[in-house]
């Protein structure tokens, strides 16, 4: 129980302008959409990044920028892309829907969710701000000795701004562990969550962990630069390996941080379009979490090529990752098995998701082989790697997820035909865009490098990945132009547009303040199916009676 | 809270509140208590990776302690810091044991007196550190044991300062009588943080001044 006097509940429509509503917002709601704006948002300012590092590339020699800004430039955009879009995006569509999928009325901390937000614009803008200071040329990885020897001030902007996001993620990841845990409504219990919460929950756990880690390394990074500092300079007595260590210590589990929530989204997807249960529940309850503790064992198969790491223990949990990876995979198409599909947008995207993440998992896997690895390291081979899994995974997540819940937060449904546009620009452009990149890499294309030489017959593979990049962009088009109109359109999407299980349909589109006015009985991981369906799930309301007492209906 | 056990459970705008847990149930750890084992936890995590650097630059460093520190001595100062804020601890678990017993006056001395403590060791750790500055001219920059000794023990004594702080906040919480028996979990949050930044040292003091 709370220790001070309760305060009163603030009535929704005060007299406050809406401006100073959305500033000082604690709604777990808003400051969902806040998130998810301001993801979005980044979202373009890091492909405009891309997109001019793409054109640079279309042919070989310099036609469009120099060295120094091309090395800006793919430095910001990781940034940009993994800290102020991916992440952001997935507390977003956390915040949102957790706390609606377990009943609960708020976040267990609403005012320090508004804080973790507004952390996010304020790293934003030192990160961005840093190209006004020389940028920082060093690569998202801020690899020891180049980042300690560049003396670009953007570069000690870049690392406070990192430490507000991590903050922010921190205290996230907090308020989603707690709300998960105490706020859990009557019935809910853990092997009843939603997936998308499970994801949450193990996501949080990661971040929690890992994220500390990076913050210590980039403290030390800073007195480094600084104050004269030893940590990572051999002349010192540091040890420039040792960044390598912190850095990824933090930088595995970072990848799960940003494919678990996808992984959530395309869960919930996949049951509702398929119209059955998502197969192997446990199983995949087990795969999250196994997912989670193993993503602490493998950070050294970044560096395999340092020759500081022990190869055999790296490579072997390495290839154990994969394991439940491909448990999940198992589970969802076991669950489109036999099922009456409906291909909506949301299912498109979740299915050109499980299509094209098996592409990045596979790639992960060959990477995984040490002398493979070592072939490949630092080329486009990795490049292509991290977009098959971060733009064909979490990027396809994302916008199945926003296709799939838009109606909930807004109560109006996104056009269907604009959505499928999109998809297929998106899901070509993607093929396009990294496929060639494999080639190149196994080529010895290097990456992070302005130029190539244009006798290597790499200049077509490159144009058309170029073209690949343009179809990217211009997927975006429908997008923006969808979320316009229907914002402007009538909000009739209904309660529950997809005929769907878990309980965020519930309630209203969009939800009222603090959500639910009443709850249906929990007595499944479906519990708004059993609703439509009574006696549909006798067996689960005989297991569940237990906890979820006497029937009111 | 009244969460009943029905399976239809109604939210009037009553049963929540904006600012604090709104849990379904009273059942198991506070809410806001639950935050601060899981900041806690992080906070773990940050000095595990300091440490972490420590003992990997120690581990491929030809010798150590580098020659040269042989200033950097548990007595006397550090020891009598340590001493400090071991006993800060013992009466910050009275200061909550007071409360948990009902006695507002008994927290309040308590936090009091842990509060006089904690200032203590800042102040002798600043001292700590003049004498090393300006005796020895050892700094954050006198290469690589300046940068570990001055980032381990100041992120300790930031830590340190944020206890401060907090015990603060709640002394004068105690003082406005907002603690009862029953209600006190801003203090139990707070001696936990406290707890663990003695621990924290306690680490530090091993590592750096026994083990060497
Ligand atoms: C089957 C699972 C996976 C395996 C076995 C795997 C394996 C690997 C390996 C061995 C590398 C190092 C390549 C090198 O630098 O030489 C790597 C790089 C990378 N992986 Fe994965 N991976 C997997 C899944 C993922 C996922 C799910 C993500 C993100 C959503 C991801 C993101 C990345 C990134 C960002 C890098 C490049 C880091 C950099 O150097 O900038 N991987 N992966
Ligand atoms: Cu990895």
């Amino acid at each position: 129980m709370a220790t001070t006097a309760i305060p009163q509940a603030r009535p929704y429509a005060s007299r406050r302008s809406w401006v100073l509503e959305w500033l000082t917002t604690t709604d777990h709601k808003k400051i969902g959409a806040l998130y998810i704006t301001t993801a979005f948002g980044m979202f373009l300012v890091g492909g405009i990044m891309a997109l001019a590092m793409r054109t640079e590339l279309a042919q070989p020699g310099l036609q469009f920028l120099t060295p120094d800004l091309y090395d800006q430039l793919f430095s910001m955009h990781a940034v940009t892309m993994i800290f102020l879009f991916v992440m952001p995006m997935m507390t977003g569509v956390g915040n949102f829907i957790v706390p609606l999928q377990i009943g609960a009325a708020d976040m267990a901390f609403p005012r320090i969710n508004a804080l973790g937000f507004w952390l996010v614009p304020a790293g934003a803008v030192l990160i961005l701000g840093a190209f006004a200071f020389g940028g920082a040329p060093v690569g998202w990885t801020m690899y020891a000795p180049l980042t300690e020897t560049t003396p670009a001030h953007g570069i000690d902007l870049l690392l406070m701004g990192l430490v507000l996001l991590g903050s922010s993620s921190i205290l996230g990841a907090i308020n989603f562990l707690a709300t998960i845990f105490k706020l859990r409504a009557p019935g809910m219990t853990l092997m009843r969550m939603p997936m998308l919460v499970w994801t949450t929950l193990v996501t949080s756990v990661l971040l929690l962990f890992a994220m500390p880690v990076l913050t210590s390394g980039l403290v030390m990074l800073f007195i480094d630069r600084n104050y004269g500092g030893g940590f990572f300079d051999p002349s010192l007595g540091g040890n420039p390996i040792l960044w390598q260590h912190v850095f990824w210590f933090f930088g595995h589990p970072e990848v799960y941080v940003l494919i678990l929530p996808a992984f959530g989204i395309v869960s919930e997807i996949v049951p509702v379009f398929s119209r059955k249960p998502l197969f192997g529940y446990k199983a995949f309850v087990l795969a999250t979490a196994s997912i989670g503790a193993l993503g602490f064992t493998v950070w050294a198969h970044h560096m395999f090529t340092t020759g500081a790491v022990y190869l055999p223990f790296f490579s072997f949990f390495t290839f154990l990752i994969a394991v439940p990876t491909g448990v999940k995979f198992f589970n969802w198409l076991a669950t489109m098995w036999g099922g009456q599909l409906k291909f909506d947008t949301p299912l498109l995207y979740a299915v050109g998701f499980i299509a094209l993440f098996l592409i990045g998992g596979l790639d992960g896997a060959f990477l995984a082989v040490v002398p493979f690895d070592f072939m490949v390291q630092d080329t486009y081979f990795v490049v292509s790697h991290i977009h098959y899994v971060l733009v064909a995974g979490s990027v396809f997540a994302i916008f199945a997820g926003l296709f799939y819940w838009f109606p909930k937060m807004t109560g109006a449904k996104l056009n269907e035909r604009l959505g499928k546009i999109q998809f297929w620009l998106l899901f070509i452009g993607t093929n396009v865009a990294f496929f060639p990149m494999h080639l190149l890499g196994l080529d010895g294309m290097v990456r992070r490098v302005v130029d190539y030489a244009p006798n290597n017959g790499w200049a077509d593979l490159n144009l058309l990945s170029t073209i690949g990049a343009f179809l990217i962009a211009a997927s975006v088009l429908p997008f923006i132009w969808n979320v316009f109109t229907t914002l402007r359109g009538p909000r009739d999407a209904g309660d529950d547009p997809w005929d769907a299980n878990t309980l965020e349909w519930a309630t209203t589109s969009p939800p009222p303040v603090f959500n639910f006015d009443e709850l249906p009985a929990i007595r499944s991981e479906r519990p708004v199916f059993d609703l439509k369906h009574p006696g549909a799930s006798v067996a689960h309301a005989a297991a569940g009676a237990g906890a979820a007492g006497k029937d009111t209906h | 809270m009244t969460a009943s056990d029905s399976a239809l459970v109604t939210h009037g705008e009553d049963a929540v509140t904006t600012g604090h847990g709104m849990s379904h149930a009273d059942r198991g750890i506070d809410t806001a208590l639950l935050g601060m084992m899981l900041f806690i936890g992080s906070e773990v995590m940050f000095f595990g990776g300091l440490f972490a650097a420590y003992f990997n630059i120690r581990a491929t460093a030809p010798i150590w302690p580098p020659e040269g520190i042989d200033f950097i001595q548990f007595f006397p100062v550090p020891i009598i810091a340590t001493a400090i804020l071991l006993s800060s601890s013992v009466s910050m678990q009275w200061a909550l044991s007071r409360i948990a017993a009902g006695d507002r006056t008994g927290l309040i001395r308590g936090l009091a007196v842990t509060l006089v403590l904690g200032l203590t060791f800042l102040g002798l750790q600043a001292f700590d550190y003049y004498g090393l500055l300006t005796d020895h001219h050892f700094g954050i920059d006198s290469a690589i044991y300046g940068t570990l000794f001055y980032t381990m023990t100041g992120f300790h004594g930031a830590h340190v300062f944020g206890g401060v702080v907090g015990i603060s906040v709640i002394l004068l919480r105690a003082k406005q009588g907002q603690f009862s028996a029953k209600h006190h979990v801003a203090v139990e949050a707070v001696s936990a943080y406290w707890h663990f930044v003695d621990v924290v040292w306690i680490a530090l003091f091993t590592t750096i001044y026994l083990l060497k």
